[in-house]
């Protein structure tokens, strides 16, 4: 069975300290005769490479950046979710593995799961040790918030910023290690294959950015940590150049993509502006606790709004429909990432939205600066205060909250949060769907490994705000340096890898003729467009809601696409010399395959499930249905080839610790 | 809006470079990145070679963007990134200068895009905690003054652009290199190779070719992170006291 998940037995609480402590090892003076490729260099990949490096492997490490400094988990704002406790209320390893579960529409695996909760602590620790500038209260002490409609504060934040200072701290630990010459570090660097010998993972071709030069590094074993593949989409709230190369080059070798239609749609980003648009820009979940969402309830508003004969300040309050609070009284405006955003396409679709596009709700704080206003006039002794006084007060209020985010919108979209109501509309943000990992975090590949977000493993369909970090940083530290010794300690009389061998030669041969081919199109297409048309149809049919004939007619338009893609691709420059536009259409070519398989993976899942809603599958008032008889599984795909169609694996999924409930919002 | 630009073309580092003239038709909504998308699209149509430039996070935060705009890194406005830049501060018929930062420690690769890598060398040179994974202590066992706490964050939130290094004169690394030694220096995690680290740091900057500071203060005022001068003051301190007691190094 090619998804045999190696959970190891005990109760859930304890598999994970009863398996550490009888694990395999590898002596001190074996590590040093063992090397490690670790491909990518964000919070997943640094924090491992380091570990790695201190325990006193040989270690390689690669990113396609100029520094590892740069990987995407830089720009993560909100914060970082773990078990401590600190607030005294109630949390516990127990809740955060329950919430994570249950957020993740019962799609994940208990057991990975609840080691994620119990490691989440001493990611704290750590970060704290190297320095990382948590937010603090006055004692001292470090402060905490709640973060995405979870009951408990459990969240860590520095400013806006989490992610940033998360991977400065790996990123510093990584350059300790890269001084001692444990780590070998490899920028600018792009894996473009991954090489098996005898049907191990032993090395990789990569492309040298500055000098187009192909490269074969050899090693025992090979990790990924190369990021999630949302850019498929063409816009994201991703950074420009995450793609799925590295991830899709092991599926072409035989690893198993799992759930790849498992993608998160941020209700919160700022709407389209034109089609020169090639990134979109989330504003923080935080703003929805005070911000409410609305649109016109009459479709001549919304028409007036949309040709600018009005604006949101001339529609009377009893002409507001606030359709969150109007659909989910108990959690309003605060329901999760998927239910927000699918709310917020269905009043659009209805003609409702209120920018040129039509693709946007209002996000408005007045009643929050009413309300924090008049609490602050009370406070400060001030009996009637006039309207404009409330507002001032309030306003502070408002800023001291937010204000870098209100500043953001408004350097972005030129207008005045506090005047007007925010613009926002959903976007692509994260994908939960990834290389199919067992609890080791070994793909069905011996010796390759998948780390943070290039992996399925702990959020199901859906994930929870400030759990990425976790995750990268809870593999990364604390699990790929054990579980790596399960297969290494098998590898201890292994020689180093000889990367003149044959399965080196046709791996690098094989990159070759991909680079040879794109550069000998000569047609008349930029790669920019193909990738926008792609992301056309991904948006349109498995974006936010799917349905069978749109999934079918979408995978006949992403064939259609590709195959124009061979035909009229036109990229500049030559192989040898720094050449960013060959980078792109070499991810490109593999997001049109990559697209495909989300496509047959959601035409698969007949039931609706967190970030994945099928029109087919929904109760009368269209919440998400569910269907636990058939589908509580995981759908790990081999690939075969562009031809033929990819074979399903099942995992099941077995759940011993937690009941299977709807999730309500009501 | 038609609007001239003016853009530095490099092949590569060793050819000589200069400015060639192209029009674009912009609007206003547009980000300064999207209007060279809009351009490189133009040019890609007539086979032309686009203009290499880097960027990637698109919102200010990862450091990866950089030139020159109208003489000064980063453009016009204050306390942005290149990639943060907006289209609507300028206006039909304005002519625009773009050229790479321009550092003997920052080579030029092509085009817009330079070599940034001295700065990964000056933080492996000290700029980190020596602590390894799995040997911290509980998270809240020392607590921080808050202050502190938020000053030692102010210097963290340095992206590593480069931008400081292209508005001095001297092409001087001081603010880049302070800002690290004064986020560790200030915590107590920090503080006990504060002595080493400083020492290493500068040596490894004045290796790598970057100039000396003469308080031209340039830096501060292109910084888009608002990172202050007051770190270049706190690093000649901490630079003085570990020169004096130190026999090691130097
Ligand atoms: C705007 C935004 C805000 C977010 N905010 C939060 C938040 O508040 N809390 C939270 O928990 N999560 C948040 N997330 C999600 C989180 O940031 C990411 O899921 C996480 O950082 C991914 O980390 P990673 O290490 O897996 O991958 P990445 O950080 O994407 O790193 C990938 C690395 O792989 C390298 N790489 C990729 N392919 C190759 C290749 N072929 N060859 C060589 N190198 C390669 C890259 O260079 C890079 O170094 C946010 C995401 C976005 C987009
Ligand atoms: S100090 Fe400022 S200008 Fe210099 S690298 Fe850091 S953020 Fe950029
Ligand atoms: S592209 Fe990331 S800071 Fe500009």
């Amino acid at each position: 069975m090619k998804t045999n998940s190696k959970i190891p037995p005990g109760a859930l609480a304890e598999k994970w300290t009863q398996y550490r402590g009888t694990m395999n090892l590898v002596a001190p003076n074996n590590k040093r005769r063992i090397d490690i490729i670790v491909v990518g260099t964000g919070l997943a990949g640094a924090s491992a490479a380091a570990t790695l490096g201190e325990l006193g492997y040989n270690v390689k490490a690669f990113t396609f950046h100029d520094s590892p400094r740069r990987a995407h988990s830089i720009a993560a704002q909100g914060g970082i979710n773990a078990a401590k406790n600190y607030q005294n209320d109630g949390d516990s390893v127990y809740r955060l593995f329950y919430d994570t579960i249950k957020g993740g529409d019962y799609r994940s695996r208990e057991a990975n799961v609840h080691r994620l909760a119990e490691v989440s602590v001493n990611i704290i620790d750590q970060a704290v040790a190297q320095g990382v500038p948590f937010a603090r209260e006055y004692g001292g002490l470090l402060e905490n918030r709640s973060f995405g409609g979870v009951q408990v504060s459990r969240t860590f934040y520095a400013r806006g910023q989490t992610g940033q200072q998360l991977l400065l701290g790996a990123y510093q630990a990584l350059a300790r290690q890269i001084a001692t010459g444990s780590v070998q570090m490899y920028n600018r660097h792009e894996m473009l294959d991954v090489v098996l010998v005898d049907g191990k993972a032993r090395g990789i071709i990569a492309r040298n950015l500055l000098t187009g030069e192909l490269e074969r590094h050899s090693a025992h074993c090979v990790v990924l940590a190369t990021g999630g593949y949302g850019n498929v989409f063409y816009l994201s709230t991703n950074a420009m150049m995450c793609n799925v190369t590295a991830a899709w080059r092991t599926v072409r070798r035989g690893a198993l993509m799992a759930n790849p239609c498992f993608t998160q749609i941020h209700p919160t980003c700022i709407p389209v502006s034109g089609d020169y648009q090639s990134k979109l820009t989330l504003m923080s979940e935080s703003l929805r606790n005070d911000g409410r969402v609305w649109v016109p309830k009459k479709l001549e508003d919304a028409k007036a709004i949309r040709e600018g004969r009005k604006t949101a300040l001339d529609i009377a309050e009893e002409d507001r429909d606030y359709y969150l609070e109007r659909r989910y009284p108990a959690f309003g405006n605060l329901v999760p990432r998927d239910v927000a955003s699918r709310a917020a396409k269905i009043v659009c679709d209805e003609g409702f939205g209120v920018n040129q596009s039509g693709l946007a709700v209002y996000m408005d704080f007045t009643s929050a600066i009413e309300r924090y206003g008049k609490s602050e006039a009370h406070l400060k002794g001030l009996h009637d205060p006039d309207a404009a006084t409330i507002r001032e007060l309030g306003e502070k209020v408002i800023e001291a909250k937010y204000g870098n985010l209100f500043e953001m919108y408004e350097k972005i979209t030129g207008q005045n949060p506090y005047k007007y109501p925010m613009m926002i509309y959903p976007a692509i943000h994260y994908t939960m769907g990834g290389i199919w990992v067992d609890y080791n975090l070994e793909t069905n590949i011996p010796g390759l490994f998948a780390l943070g977000e290039c992996n399925f493993s702990d959020h199901g369909a859906n994930r929870l705000g400030a759990s990425a970090l976790m995750q990268g940083l809870a593999d990364g530290y604390f699990v790929i340096p054990y579980t790596i010794g399960q297969f290494l300690s098998g590898e201890i009389r292994t020689p180093k890898i000889d990367p003149t061998t044959a399965a080196f030669a046709e791996a690098e041969q094989n990159v070759r003729d991909r680079i040879e081919q794109l550069l000998s199109i000569k047609g008349n297409q930029s790669v920019e467009s193909f990738h926008r048309r792609l992301g056309h149809i991904m948006w349109d049919y498995c974006g936010m809601s799917r349905s069978a004939d749109g999934l079918q007619k979408a995978r006949q338009m992403i064939r259609e696409l590709r195959e124009e893609f061979y035909k009229d691709l036109f990229v500049p420059g030559d192989n040898d010399e720094y050449n960013p536009e060959l980078e792109k259409a070499l991810r490109v070519a593999d997001f049109l395959e990559m697209g495909e398989l989300m496509i047959v993976d959601a035409f698969n899942r007949n039931e609706s499930c967190g970030g994945h809603f099928r029109e087919e599958y929904q109760t009368e008032d269209g919440e998400a249905l569910r269907n636990d008889e058939e589908y509580t599984y995981v759908a790990a795909w081999e690939w075969q080839d562009l031809a033929k169609d990819p074979v399903l694996h099942k995992e099941e999924l077995v759940f011993e610790n937690v009941e299977l409930k709807t999730r309500s919002y009501k | 809006m038609k609007l001239k630009l003016k853009i530095w073309r490099q092949k590569n580092k060793d050819a000589k470079g200069q400015f060639e003239n192209y029009t674009i038709e912009a609007n206003s909504h547009m980000s300064f990145l999207e209007m060279l998308d809009v351009l490189n699209e133009e040019l890609i149509a007539k086979k032309e070679e686009p203009v290499a430039f880097e960027h990637d996070c698109r919102e200010g935060i990862c450091g990866t963007c950089s030139m020159v705009i109208d003489g000064q890194p980063h453009g016009p406005w204050e306390g942005t990134t290149t990639c943060q830049l907006h289209m609507r501060h300028y206006k039909d018929g304005d002519t625009i200068v773009v050229e790479p930062f321009r550092a003997k420690a920052f080579p030029v690769i092509k085009d817009l895009v330079v070599d940034r890598s001295a700065f990964d060398r000056i933080i492996e040179a000290g700029g980190f905690i020596s602590v390894n994974t799995g040997q911290a202590q509980d998270a809240n066992a020392i607590p921080i003054e808050r202050d502190v706490a938020l000053a030692a964050f102010d210097a963290a939130t340095c992206i590593g652009c480069g931008a400081c290094v292209a508005a001095c004169p001297n092409a001087s690394a001081m603010l880049f290199t302070s800002a690290k030694v004064s986020h560790l220096a200030m915590l107590p995690q920090g503080e006990v190779e504060a002595k080493q680290r400083v020492l290493n740091m500068v040596k490894q900057m004045d290796r790598e070719g970057f100039g000396r500071c003469s308080n031209i203060t340039a830096c501060e005022a292109e910084c888009p992170k608002g990172i202050s001068i007051e770190n270049i003051a706190r690093m000649n301190r901490e630079y003085l006291s570990a020169s004096i007691g130190s026999d090691k190094s130097m």
